[in-house]
């Protein structure tokens, strides 16, 4: 593969995720840079936390993508951030299966105890509380949530409050 | 039946189609109607809007008509009961969250939302939930939002993917929460994006000028021409009672296919500007009084008639008519001067002889997307010629390379094989560079007329590289732009070019600055040469002598020499210093005030009739659209009128057609147009100057009278750097290290203009635009010049 040769506004981006996108560059025709733009901006989010408009106009020169289409690709999907958030991400299902085993009960129970609203994060930066995340395709173990990447299942709030206190 | 055609039927009728092609083409060039938002005939198939669901046999579910490709024996129904619920059922969520206001929007009555609301749309809305609402975003100067109007059909976003090539709008978010926008706060740039509001189905996007000015009803459409570039570019002019309210894009395949540029668009803003001039002035006793016609002509024509015809000249702007070009010339001959001119910005003439007939293109305008390999010399292209700039991305996206040699970097909306950047002078040795090249690969000895020119010069690898691209493809071209045309080694540049398109088999072209620098030329509105190319027995003096070897008595025709000239100050000393200026002008500007004697105000090309020559050499007459202000006159009626005050035979026209005419039987009927150029020896390089040189070019809204009073494109992003640039290293090496004020001097000349730095500049180079005030009080645009810390 050709050598990168990176621009200033490229050059944001650490050395790391970097070698990650490249990692993905590898696997794509060379005139397709821009189908590692998911992946590039997943990396970017792990580090930073959120994608600032700077890192996403950052990974736009080291695709060769007009700015626009980093960002509509960052606004479609729910998992990117384009604010700063909480740092644990939590994301509890409300679709059909979990509604109808309480999913709601959970969801008030959380925000009860983290003094937030869906969509908010806490004061204190550790909490994050997604909204509205559609089925996570675990409705088994209904009702569920996402804590950082992370399934818990069949919860109750002494369930929740035990997987949150642990949290640091 | 050819094997590239299918038989389909639609709607019972037998319809024969190109094999691939979409169902929807089909129906439109049979005059079926099927609805749709998001099908365009110039953008790429979206199909997201599902209007134009049709009724498919065989086929399930209905089919969008504009994503379903034909195929033989396909049967087809556009008005079954099946297809209209389909479009009924679409028309009713489109207008779920679109406005139903439609007597506030600045669409109505043109909008296809709302017509096609009349045929598909029921009368009652069943939804009664609340709507959508979408901020409005500050998009720039020209395009007006009103977004919670989007229907997203995305024609916007492909059209700045597809056709303006900067992709600046784009779809952020998805769903409910989907909107069209910049995602960030930033205006929209190119130099073709007001087009989106033509392609806008609604009233998301709408021309911020002439918003809420008039309704579609009320306006008469005038078939009008465009001034401001080679193309011509074909357009509507839109008028309210008498007022021009608006520009639109009028079709045509050849040259502009369904778009127009921005400046195009917009510059109609000029006609109702405050020093619009609305009946005819001379200045007496130092004072300017308004007057009648015949007052104001007898005026001019007295004070013309008490100087020797040595001591006339005329210079003509070349957005000028050509009827007025032809009897601006007419009269100067007439009184036994060929002291005229319209080459305003061109500093060398030394080879005004070899010139062709007119500045031609060497093809036509269509052509330019079929080409493998450009080579454009001293050329801002984008910003020159927007629509030959788009023709030419069509042909770098089919594989054709575009190269260019410039005095500074600039940007184009596509990909750019080369660009050789060079200070003014290296640029020349550039060319040359390219022409030993070009010269090797063919092993070809040089020519003795340019042998002098390239000894001892070596290509260097770029040059290397565009002469083997050039000798290598199979349609090609060498095209001079506007920075060429201005440059000091015109001469050299035309040489160098000429014999690099010889011996590569390239078509050599120019690109001419105006809307009718061609007809000027054609028109003998040159001091050398009489109409149709007549050469001129006694050549008279041209556009920068009449200038550096001042006259008595000018005739100004549509020039604001503070502006127009390529050495302001020099013209603005001359004219100060003469006996008598007139000036026919539309506009009285304030330096115009200072040295002129007599101001006749004059139609713009909205106003007459007249015509204009495009660079493919094609002759487009048009109407006047707008009511003239006050006393003004369309031009050639008052050159008429002074040409019987003065006496002159041959000035009883009655209309502008008979003036055309007059011109055109001058020319044979079988003309062909020829770019070949002769060269005669003594060619040598330039000399290396030490200091610094200026090089200028005329930003996009600077180039003419109209543009410069057209408020909405002095707000845009392109109008509003002034400045001069230095490159980085020469800054540091004159102590310029911080971006501030810098005093520019120029030949005895000053200006103080803010400073910024840039690499897109060469070493040894001031980068300052000719064209705007702020350089109006300097010299010419390329030359010596130095440059001063100002301490604040």
């Amino acid at each position: 593969m050709a050598q990168h040769v990176p621009t200033p506004r490229s050059e944001r981006l650490s050395a790391h995720v970097r070698e990650e996108i490249d990692g993905w560059l590898t696997r794509y025709p060379q005139d397709q840079k821009q189908s590692a733009v998911l992946a590039a901006l997943s990396a970017v989010q792990h580090e930073e936390g959120y994608l600032a408009k700077e890192m996403m106009d950052a990974v736009a020169d080291y695709l060769d993508m007009p700015e626009i289409a980093v960002y509509e690709v960052a606004s479609f999907y729910s998992m990117y951030e384009t604010k700063p958030v909480g740092k644990h991400t939590i994301a509890v299902c409300t679709n059909i299966s979990c509604m109808l085993c309480g999913s709601e009960e959970i969801l008030a129970h959380i925000e009860n105890k983290l003094g937030i609203k869906l969509g908010e994060s806490t004061a204190d930066g550790r909490f994050y509380l997604k909204r509205e995340e559609e089925c996570l395709a675990a409705c088994c173990g209904a009702p569920m949530m996402q804590v950082n990447h992370v399934y818990h299942e069949h919860l109750t709030p002494e369930r929740v409050d035990e997987i949150l206190d642990k949290l640091e | 039946m050819s094997d590239d055609l299918v038989t389909i039927e639609v709607n019972g009728k037998s319809l024969q189609a190109r094999k691939g092609a979409m169902l929807i083409e089909v129906t439109d060039q049979a005059d079926i109607k099927v609805p749709r938002f998001c099908y365009h005939k110039k953008l790429s198939v979206a199909a997201n809007c599902r209007m134009c669901l049709v009724e498919v046999e065989k086929a399930p579910k209905p089919l969008p008509a504009c994503a379903t490709p034909v195929m033989d024996g396909m049967k087809v129904y556009t008005h079954s009961k099946l297809a209209l619920e389909a479009q009924k059922g679409t028309m009713e969520f489109l207008l779920i969250n679109h406005p139903l206001d439609c007597p506030i929007c600045d669409q109505g009555g043109e909008c296809e939302l709302q017509d096609i609301a009349m045929g598909y749309g029921e009368d009652v809305s069943r939804y009664t939930d609340n709507k959508r609402v979408v901020k409005d975003k500050d998009i720039g100067p020209l395009i007006s939002t009103e977004m919670t109007r989007c229907i997203h059909c995305t024609r916007c976003v492909r059209f700045g993917e597809e056709i303006a090539g900067i992709r600046e709008l784009g779809a952020t978010g998805r769903g409910e929460h989907m909107q069209i926008g910049t995602y960030i706060a930033k205006s929209v740039d190119s130099e073709l994006s007001a087009n989106v509001i033509d392609l806008c189905p609604v009233g998301a996007l709408t021309a911020k000028p002439s918003r809420f000015e008039a309704r579609a009803w009320e306006m008469i459409q005038h078939a009008s021409v465009a001034p401001h570039d080679a193309i011509g570019s074909n357009i509507y002019i839109h008028t309210l009672r008498g007022r021009v309210v608006r520009v639109v894009p009028r079709d045509n395949e050849a040259l502009n296919e369904s778009w127009i540029s921005n400046r195009d668009r917009f510059s109609y803003e000029a006609l109702y500007s405050d020093d619009r001039l609305a009946a005819p002035m001379i200045k007496r006793n130092g004072s300017w009084q308004q007057t009648d016609w015949d007052t104001a002509l007898n005026f001019v024509a007295k004070s013309l008639r008490q100087h020797a015809p040595q001591d006339l000249g005329a210079l003509v702007a070349p957005t000028t008519t050509l009827e007025e070009m032809y009897l601006a010339q007419k009269l100067m001959r007439g009184l036994g001067s060929n002291h005229i001119d319209h080459r305003l910005r061109q500093s060398d003439f030394s080879d005004q002889d070899a010139a062709p007939l007119f500045p031609w293109l060497g093809m036509n305008i269509e052509d330019l997307d079929k080409q493998d390999a450009v080579l454009l010399a001293g050329c801002n292209i984008s910003k020159e010629q927007p629509i030959v700039t788009h023709r030419l991305r069509k042909a770098v996206l089919k594989g054709g390379r575009v190269m260019m040699v410039n005095p500074r970097r600039y940007e184009t909306p596509f990909e750019l094989s080369t660009q050789c950047v060079n200070g003014p002078q290296e640029m020349i040795r550039s060319l040359a560079g390219i022409a030993s090249a070009v010269f090797a690969y063919a092993a070809v000895e040089v020519p003795e007329s340019l042998a002098t020119l390239l000894k001892g010069v070596t290509p260097a690898e770029n040059e290397s590289a565009i002469a083997t691209e050039l000798a290598e493809a199979g349609n090609k071209a060498i095209l001079l732009g506007a920075i060429a045309q201005q440059h000091t080694d015109f001469a050299l540049i035309r040489a160098l070019c000429s014999s690099i398109a010889m011996h590569t088999g390239a078509v050599f072209g120019y690109l001419p600055e105006a809307g009718n620098s061609a007809g000027a030329w054609l028109a003998g509105v040159v001091p050398h040469r009489l109409p149709a190319g007549q050469v001129a027995e006694n050549c008279g003096a041209h556009a920068s002598a009449l200038f550096s070897k001042p006259r008595k008595a000018y005739i100004m025709y549509g020039v604001e020499a503070e502006l127009d000239c390529n050495d302001p100050a020099t013209a603005q000393q001359a004219l100060n210093e003469a006996d008598f200026v007139a000036v026919f002008s539309p506009f009285a500007s304030e330096a115009m005030r200072g040295y002129a004697d007599a101001i006749l105000p004059i139609a713009t090309y909205a106003e007459t009739s007249g015509t204009y020559v495009n660079a493919e050499g094609g002759w487009q007459s048009f109407q006047g659209a707008g009511q003239l202000p006050g006393e003004a006159r369309p031009g050639w009626k008052l050159l008429r009128v002074l040409g019987n005050q003065l006496e002159l035979p041959g000035f009883d026209y009655m209309s502008s057609t008979d003036v055309r005419d007059e011109l055109k039987q001058q020319f044979p009927a079988d003309i062909e147009f020829d770019n070949s150029v002769t060269l005669n020896g003594g060619l040598q390089m330039p000399q290396a100057t030490d200091g610094l040189m200026r090089i200028s070019d005329v930003p996009i809204y600077a180039v003419d009278n109209l543009v410069r009073r057209a408020s909405a494109l002095q707000n845009t992003t392109d109008a509003q750097f002034i400045g001069a640039c230095v490159n980085p290293q020469d800054a540091v090496r004159l102590g310029l290290t911080n971006e501030g004020a810098v005093l520019v001097k120029q030949q005895g000349h000053m200006s103080i203009m803010p400073l910024t730095l840039t690499d897109d500049v060469p070493e040894g180079c001031v980068w300052m635009s000719a064209g705007i005030s702020q350089t109006s009080e300097l010299a010419a645009g390329f030359g010596p010049v130095s440059l001063q810390k100002v301490v604040s």
